[in-house]
């Protein structure tokens, strides 16, 4: 254990020696504004640093000047006024009128960025614990956004690339120009879409739908995470968003009405076809509290390796993963069409050390959906 | 002749000995003692926390805890350090200072002194168990947002008792500061004769009865929901998760002043001592103290400005947000006209207390930073906030308190404590505590949010040099471990007035103060 913490701080403490004198893209500031509402808020900000540096320096100035010259050491006596009715009223109100002068550009890009009228393109986000999903609304296309960072650079077994934890299978692609509104909500608990390049950040909450908006005009990826806790894998459901043009754009949702429907619901799939999709879905859905090796977390997340649902009646392992169960264990029945959950439960009924040799039609699923 | 002395005193000299003497005790400096000490071991129970989610951040990676244990950390850090720590540490200096301050014997309520402080060891038993039970410790924060706080185990409902406690303990603690402070008064002190840290705490005492029962409701209506079938933050039957946040920030704006106002009033003692001058602008302090304590009630929702307000609402608390600035700039200046023209001398308690003054206004400019509601949202969740909440509570209310201990600790122990290391004990408090939290600032510019066990790259170097920082922050608290110690132990013989400037009625009593403060009341012109 000892001489494990001693390789794991001893290396970072080189890397962070290395990084220090290597960087130069140590970052100071807000990240670079892609709308006109996050330059605002990048300027206002910088005003007002400018302002409080500005105040630091005069009162700390006085106050350090009085410390080296009013000491005792040097003889100082002291003086033994204690009240000035001029100077206090005129402390009370500069600080006043500065505020005010604050408060006014402020107020107008709050009212800006409430401003959400005549939007040409709505998107509907939903939080879910812990993905994204994004519906265009009245476009037909409706999909979830999962991280996509491998577990193994999450556990430090392989080099992390330039975007760990900022990367997702599915961005959200959005046409440059036009005024993409958002309606935030969540399924579950409160979480928190938060893109710094666009000056937003909205907490998704469960029961209400918020909207904001943004325009952006530069094509390019932008990236920003969940801000509000929201479990587990509060650090691990990234936001990124493609900014593309509108052309592009227009071909990117041609083909996302294409891809919808890629299953056939009466076919009878093979085990092996259905063990190769569960994999996937699982990786992506569920390995996050069952664990890739299907052990679970002890006292937190339930093994599924040897449980008795999992090797018990079908029909009771697809009604849990359909409803969920006990508050932690998510529905899934809106998330998952039938294809992909009689997959799931297909692999986890054939892995591991769970043998029971079934392989779960879509059809099966279909029927006990209520 | 001790047993005339017996018959003298009717034996009020001579408590239990042993652990009686602390279980039965009715004595303020005892129930003083016992709040600071155990601030103490709370706060470096919480410490111990913040260095193991250092060490997790220090690497991008998972390195040494799981995310669920890791939320578990931070929830419980933040609840020890505010419950535990900072909140019992200002009790405790209000027990042993109010009567001697104000003249008094002791408190009002010597029994129920005795109960509100010990209702708090169960409830610290409460919270430093939960992380053993299924599940482990509440993992949703210090807020305790629904409805990710519904989804807990246990240990979600070991925190809401244990807060209940705690409420309990406060709200009596209160009463009893309170009933001191208006009754016990020696002849002649008038309300505006009495010194800052009186004024302060009857202010905050106030403020407690006010909001306790507030978070008490709170936190009783998310154990009905986790447990009896309710849905007051439920959604789906009718409820509204965003109602437990108005609940719970009408409670937690207040608290903020709770964990300031005291630290005010130790700061308004130090500072008028080592410049040998009184305090200026007595009248106006308390006036910004009571304005301050009133303006609290009408900002909670400065803490919500991403949850999609109204306009009118986002508004109107960025503006209200944006006043408590004035007087607690009020505040700034009147220290730094107190220390013009003084004739300054800086032992460890004026370090300190100077150390509060500048860093504490850092903490005031990165909230008023934070009260514009465009840079809010840009910021809000971020390290940014980390940053300037740890300005205002550890440099801000931990230090006041550390400026305090070094100021009467003479006056508790008899003793005089090591200046050397005290003094130590600042420099490198202060310096670990700027690499510590400063890169903070930049972390949360840049995009980085609270309450993650992982992060992306570009956030690396800073989250190194921050838990750099917070290592040599734990250990330097040590020193403070061993000058605490050692003055009990032994020392320089302690004089009653040790402090040249210091005028407060707690120094006319000898050093250490006898057990029961005045036993006639002084007269004070």
């Amino acid at each position: 254990m000892l001489d494990k913490l001693v390789a794991r701080t001893g290396g970072g403490a080189a890397l962070m020696l290395a990084s220090l004198s290597a960087r130069a893209d140590l970052q100071y500031n807000l990240q670079p504004p892609a709308t006109n509402v996050a330059s605002q808020i990048y300027n206002l900000h910088l005003m007002v640093l400018w302002v409080c540096l500005g105040i630091f320096v005069v009162v700390f100035g006085a106050m350090f000047y009085s410390i080296l010259r009013h000491r005792k050491s040097l003889g100082h006596k002291a003086a033994n006024f204690h009240e000035n009715t001029l100077v206090e009223i005129t402390w009370t109100v500069i600080p006043f009128i500065i505020l005010m002068a604050m408060a006014y550009p402020a107020s107008k890009t709050v009212l800006d960025m409430k401003n959400t009228s005549d939007a040409d393109m709505t998107i509907k986000v939903t939080g879910y614990q812990w993905k994204w999903g994004y519906n265009y609304l009245g476009q037909g296309v409706n999909f979830f956004s999962n991280l996509s960072t491998p577990r193994s650079e999450i556990e430090n077994l392989q080099a992390k690339d330039k975007h760990y934890l900022l990367e997702v299978d599915h961005p959200m692609v959005v046409p440059t120009g036009e005024k993409i509104k958002l309606l935030i909500t969540s399924n579950d608990v409160i979480h928190g879409w938060y893109l710094p390049a666009f000056g937003i950040q909205q907490d998704a909450i469960p029961g209400f739908v918020k909207s904001v908006w943004f325009k952006v005009d530069e094509p390019g990826t932008y990236r920003g995470q969940c801000a509000q806790l929201c479990g587990k894998d509060h650090g691990f459901m990234p936001i990124v968003v493609k900014a593309v043009s509108p052309q592009d754009f227009t071909k990117w949702i041609q083909a996302q009405k294409a891809v919808v429907v890629t299953y056939n619901p009466n076919k009878t799939y093979t085990e092996a076809e259905l063990v190769q999709h569960g994999a996937q879905v699982y990786a992506a859905n569920c390995a996050a509290c069952h664990q890739a090796n299907g052990k679970g977390i002890p006292g937190a997340f339930p093994a599924l390796d040897g449980d008795p649902i999992v090797n018990g009646p079908k029909a009771v392992h697809i009604e849990t993963v359909l409803n969920g169960k006990g508050g932690r264990m998510p529905a899934w029945k809106d998330q998952l069409n039938d294809f992909d959950i009689a997959s799931v439960i297909t692999y986890e009924r054939n892995s591991w050390g769970n043998h029971t040799g079934e392989a779960i039609q879509p059809a099966e699923v279909k029927a006990l959906r209520k | 002749m001790d047993a005339t002395a017996h018959t003298h005193d009717h034996g009020h000299e001579h408590p239990p000995k042993g652990i009686m003497r602390w279980l039965t005790t009715t004595n303020h400096k005892d129930i003083g003692t016992l709040y600071l000490w155990f601030s103490l071991i709370m706060f470096l129970s919480a410490g111990s926390m913040a260095l193991m989610i250092r060490a997790e951040l220090f690497e991008p990676g998972l390195q040494f805890f799981q995310p669920d244990f890791f939320n578990q950390l931070t929830t419980l850090h933040g609840l020890l350090m505010i419950f535990g720590a900072i909140m019992p540490a200002f009790v405790g200096f209000a027990n042993w200072l109010v009567p001697m301050m104000i003249g008094a014997p002791d408190m009002a309520f010597a029994r129920m002194n005795n109960w509100s402080f010990w209702l708090l060891p169960p409830a610290a038993l409460l919270l430093l168990g939960s992380f053993f039970v299924p599940g482990g410790a509440a993992a949703a924060g210090w807020t305790l947002y629904p409805p990710l706080s519904i989804q807990m185990g246990m240990g979600m409902d070991m925190t809401i008792f244990a807060i209940h406690l705690m409420g309990i303990s406060s709200i009596m603690g209160s009463i009893n500061i309170i009933t001191t402070i208006l009754n016990l008064r020696a002849p002649g002190m008038s309300l505006m004769k009495m010194p800052m840290f009186v004024w302060t705490w009857l202010i905050t005492a106030y403020l407690l009865i006010a909001v306790m029962p507030v978070l008490a409701g709170a936190v009783t209506m998310l154990l009905t929901d986790r447990h009896f079938g309710t849905h007051f933050f439920n959604p789906a039957g009718g409820g509204d998760p965003l109602m437990y946040e108005h609940i719970f920030w009408f409670f937690g704006h207040p608290e903020v002043y709770i964990m300031i106002l005291p630290a005010f009033g130790i700061i308004s003692q130090i500072i008028p001592t080592f410049a040998r001058k009184p305090l200026f602008g007595y009248a106006s302090m308390v006036y910004a103290t009571a304005s301050i304590a009133i303006l609290s009630f009408t900002v909670w929702a400065h803490h919500m400005f991403t949850v999609g307000m109204p306009a009118a609402g986002q508004l109107f608390f960025m503006y209200a947000t944006m006043l408590i600035a004035v007087p607690t700039g009020v505040k700034v200046f009147n220290w730094v006209a107190t220390m013009w023209r003084g004739s300054m001398t800086f032992e460890t308690p004026m370090l300190f207390a100077i150390a509060f003054v500048c860093l504490f206004t850092i903490g005031g400019f990165s909230g008023l930073v934070l009260a514009l509601v465009p840079v809010d949202i840009q910021l809000h969740n971020t390290y940014y906030v980390v940053a300037h909440f740890h300005y205002v509570l550890f440099s801000g209310a931990a230090m006041s308190i550390m400026a305090g201990v070094y100021f009467w600790l003479p006056k508790w122990t008899g003793h005089m404590y090591d200046e050397r290391l005290g003094k130590l004990h600042f420099w490198t408090t202060t310096i670990a505590f700027n690499i510590t939290f400063f890169p903070m600032h930049f972390l949360g510019l840049a995009g980085m949010p609270r309450r993650i066990p992982d992060y992306a790259l570009q956030f690396t170097t800073f989250n190194q040099v921050a838990s750099v920082g917070a290592f040599l922050l734990g250990i330097s608290q040590l020193i403070f471990l061993v000058v605490v110690l050692k003055c009990i132990r032994g020392g320089k013989k302690a004089p009653s007035k040790p402090w040249e400037g210091a005028d407060s009625l707690e120094w006319t009593l000898p050093s250490p103060a006898p057990y029961h403060s005045f036993q006639t009341p002084p007269v004070v012109k």
